[in-house]
């Protein structure tokens, strides 16, 4: 399975992940449904950090709908038809990595789809294959 | 459907298609009438004036109810009704606890109108299928089933034919019928409920919901005051939604913007606080027996005490163990407090099901407090044994808990002996013969058929065939306005006394819970402060049962600076996520205070039902003695240190050298003394006159001052 990961050193916060990654999902000009984040540089280290999904799958039991599973390539997903909206995922997320937008019924994650690796003019961000277990 | 119905041998006797439109502002704007008498169902216009002033859930209940019975109206009358309605937040899925349904009824225990405020599916899914409530009137000849299809947009009354007659089974074969397919299932919840609430006064409603992790049906229960029973004379089986489709916008909020973010909110607090807090999402409810246990509130042999050395065995170190785990265990979507928990694999002992291997939901506190530690039972077994007994019967837990707990006390005092009880051994701690009583009431058999009238008609009925003294009845029997206790001693808080005394509907914790404040942190010293909390409290509760509410995300989860907040008590934070909820459904844009007024105007409303069904005034807010003081010598002994000093401290009685009987007496002038006190401060707070009746200008002030509610008030009202 193939998962997203972040190399903070190569990054220029120039944002085109974001926006790939938002147009790619929603046809959306707006960062903020991009299903990845950057955060501000750490003083001490300054270095920005990336928080991005790492398909732990801990979200797939928080769903009282089962709307969220584990495809076939190992990545996980959600099935929008199925979701009800309610958050739990969001809430619960260990990393932050389940987003939300007033303006959507569902919650958004990485797919892992690698649009904006392709983007990233400074290979900060890369897919990386681990098993899947 | 009718062929579908048709194909399980199903006549369907009336229906009606309605037009599909999707639910505005958190309002389906109408309500479905269904009379089983002539079969006429109707679709009623939920009016501006309703949602301005009776809200939803409770209010809308009472609402109909009112324009529904005459004050001659017996529960058993085919015009008494059953309103069930959600109320405008229910059916959100952002925000936890959000997808109540509140039953309103004339009670067969209380003679009066009855609430009681239940989780599943129903109510959301009634609503997304068009109805802001379903009012059920009339009587039907045969069993029935009404079926709401809610994406066909069309309800029917279908001929129930054969069945089994307890909850589980309906459920399971209605299920079979309503929903043939994995996927529909979670698109069904059905309302039923058992043999039990067919043969006693005390039967429940359960309501369903699928457990999708499981793949179980799972039922919440509407517990208090007899709602099954009605439901039974009414023969109705079951009712029965479904609706596919719900989505986090299927409410129709005017601003989804603000539910999101109170949603979120509380979502992180649980997903940071839950663990170091109750730990609901673990054990659920179960964490308050060990709490109360400690604080010597938690109620054994039938109140008399209020802890008990076995009592750890209850706790929810057990429960932990016994609870099958589980991330999303909400009886509505986006309940992440999520308490709803269920014990698997439970092997019945005794009953009709013997054998069997079943699922049993819960317990809740309540019911380990009340089939257990009040019984004088102490066996988890024997707790789940009876949990799922009186949960497939139909029987509430916390009646059944207090009935049998008060016999097993007269069988100890010889008042009843084993000739009475038809050789059934009732002393404390007995979990067999409990288990016995419970298949009884369902049979409606022996003793239990008896016992099933509930503590007040066994006070009467023990006193009047068996010549027991009607006193000491009095005084031990937990029951009020005709409702049993639930399961808190409040002895040594007065202002709990007035919590469970001066309720609507008889003592009832989801009114007031002020223990802790009172006798624990003893912030509230004064009348006037108890008054205040007695004011506050009930009406903030109520806001709830009128929008579709759980109580439990309001204070069983708290933010972690609340105890810094100027009101602790109140969760300040959690009082603006409920403004923000409703402002963000309805678009009324409201504020803290106006929560309180809205709640008062039905909590009045219901006040004056009470006072148009014969009760309502202050003769029926007594209550029995138990509950404000030790009633006998062994309680007495058993805390003597405690009540020596209260005496000497608070009631200016020297104790030294008295009798345990002149110590007693002296205790309980003090406390009866100080409860009349409290009634009179809480009454002028609430804006009521001395009996108990909401003055004219409290009526007005509420905007309640309708010519039938002044008409019946003024006839009430003391002369001036």
């Amino acid at each position: 399975m193939k998962i997203l990961k972040a190399r903070p050193e190569a990054c220029n916060e120039c944002y085109a992940c974001l926006d790939a990654c938002a147009r790619a999902r929603f046809k959306a000009a707006e960062r903020e449904k991009a299903a990845l984040r950057i955060a501000p540089r750490d003083p001490a280290t300054g270095l920005v950090s990336f928080i991005t999904c790492n398909q732990c799958g801990e979200c797939i039991d928080y769903c009282p709908v089962q709307a969220i599973c584990r495809a076939k390539s190992g990545v996980v997903r959600i099935d929008r038809d199925r979701c009800v909206g309610c958050y739990s995922c969001v809430a619960f997320c260990p990393r932050g990595a389940m987003f939300m937008q007033d303006d959507l019924n569902e919650p958004f994650k990485c797919i892992s789809c690698g649009k904006c690796v392709r983007e990233c003019p400074t290979g900060a961000l890369y897919l990386e294959e681990v098993n899947k277990n | 459907m009718r062929e579908q119905a048709a194909a399980k041998g199903r006549k369907i006797l009336a229906s009606l298609d309605y037009p599909l439109r999707p639910v505005e502002k958190g309002y389906a704007n109408r309500s479905l009438y269904v009379n089983l008498t002539d079969r006429a169902i109707l679709s009623k216009p939920v009016t501006d004036e309703m949602k301005e002033i009776f809200i939803g859930g409770r209010g809308f209940g009472l609402w109909y109810l009112w324009n529904a019975v005459t004050e001659k109206t017996k529960w058993d009358d085919p015009e008494n009704e059953i309103v069930i309605s959600a109320g405008p937040i229910g059916g959100i899925t952002q925000y936890p606890g959000a997808g109540k349904s509140i039953v309103v009824t004339l009670s067969p225990t209380t003679g009066t109108v009855i609430d009681s405020n239940v989780g599943g599916h129903f109510g959301p899914l009634l609503k997304f299928s068009g109805w802001d409530a379903l009012e059920i009137q009339g009587q039907a000849e045969k069993d029935v089933i009404i079926f709401i299809d809610g994406n066909a947009g069309r309800v029917t009354i279908e001929e129930a034919g054969p069945g089994p007659g307890d909850s589980h089974l309906i459920i399971e074969q209605l299920m079979d019928i309503y929903a043939p397919t994995e996927e529909d299932k979670r698109h069904v919840s059905v309302v039923t409920t058992g043999t039990g609430a067919e043969h006693t006064l005390i039967g429940m409603l359960n309501f369903s919901f699928y457990d999708l992790h499981r793949k179980i049906v799972r039922v919440k229960q509407a517990g208090r005051g007899g709602t099954g029973t009605v439901f039974r004379a009414k023969k109705i089986r079951a009712l029965v939604v479904k609706y596919a489709g719900v989505k986090g916008d299927s409410n129709g909020p005017a601003d989804k913007k603000k539910i999101n973010a109170a949603g979120i909110r509380l979502h992180r607090e649980i997903a940071a606080l839950d663990d170091r807090q109750c730990r609901m999402r673990r054990t659920g409810t179960t964490y308050l027996v060990q709490i109360m246990n400690d604080h010597d509130i938690l109620p054994v042999h039938n109140f008399k005490f209020g802890s008990h050395p076995d009592a750890h065995r209850l706790n929810d170190r057990y429960w932990r163990t016994r609870f099958s785990p589980g991330k999303a265990d909400g009886c509505w979507y986006g309940c992440t407090l999520a308490c709803a928990h269920v014990a698997m694999e439970h092997r019945l002992k005794t009953g009709p099901y013997k054998g069997q291997v079943v699922a049993v939901d819960g317990p809740e506190y309540e019911t380990i407090a009340g089939v257990g530690s009040n019984c004088g039972i102490f066996d988890p077994d024997s707790v789940l044994e009876l949990n799922f007994y009186c949960d497939t019967y139909g029987i509430d837990t916390i009646s059944f808990g207090n009935i049998t707990a008060f016999l097993m006390e007269c069988f100890e005092k010889g008042i009843i002996n084993e000739k009475i009880t038809g050789g059934l051994k009732l002393t404390f701690g007995n979990a067999e013969a409990a288990l016995e009583l419970l298949h009884q009431m369902a049979r409606g058999e022996g003793f239990g058929r008896l016992a099933g009238q509930g503590v007040r008609r066994l006070k009467r009925i023990l006193a009047e065939q068996y010549g027991a003294d009607a006193a000491f009845l009095q005084d031990i029997g937990m029951e009020a306005k005709g409702l049993e206790y639930s399961l808190y001693v409040s002895k040594e808080s007065l202002a709990q006394q007035g919590g469970y005394g001066l309720t609507n509907k008889g003592p009832q914790h989801d009114e007031a819970w002020l223990i802790f404040m009172d006798m624990v942190l003893n912030q509230i010293p004064t009348f006037e402060d108890k008054a205040e909390a007695l004011y506050y409290f009930p009406m903030f509760r109520t806001w709830f049962s009128l929008n579709g509410l759980c109580k439990l995300p309001w204070n069983d989860i708290v933010p972690a600076d609340n105890a810094d907040t100027d009101e602790p008590a109140k969760v300040p934070e959690h009082v603006e996520n409920y403004v923000n909820l409703f402002s963000g459904v309805t678009g009324r844009n409201i504020t803290k205070e106006d929560l309180i007024t809205m709640s008062e105007a039905v909590y009045n409303f219901q006040r004056v039902f009470n006072l148009k069904m014969g009760f309502g005034t202050r003769e029926h807010d007594a209550v029995p003695y138990r509950s404000l003081g030790p009633a006998t010598v062994e309680e007495y002994e058993s805390r003597a240190d405690r009540y020596d000093r209260q005496l000497k401290e608070l009631a200016g009685f020297d104790p030294e050298g008295k009798s345990t009987e002149e110590k007693l007496r002296a205790l309980r002038k003090y406390r009866e003394d100080q409860y009349q006190r409290l009634i009179d401060a809480v009454y002028a707070r609430r804006g009521w006159a001395a009996n108990g009746v909401p003055t004219l200008e409290t009526l007005k002030r509420l905007k309640i001052d309708f010519p039938d509610v002044v008409a019946l008030v003024e006839k009430h009202l003391p002369r001036q």
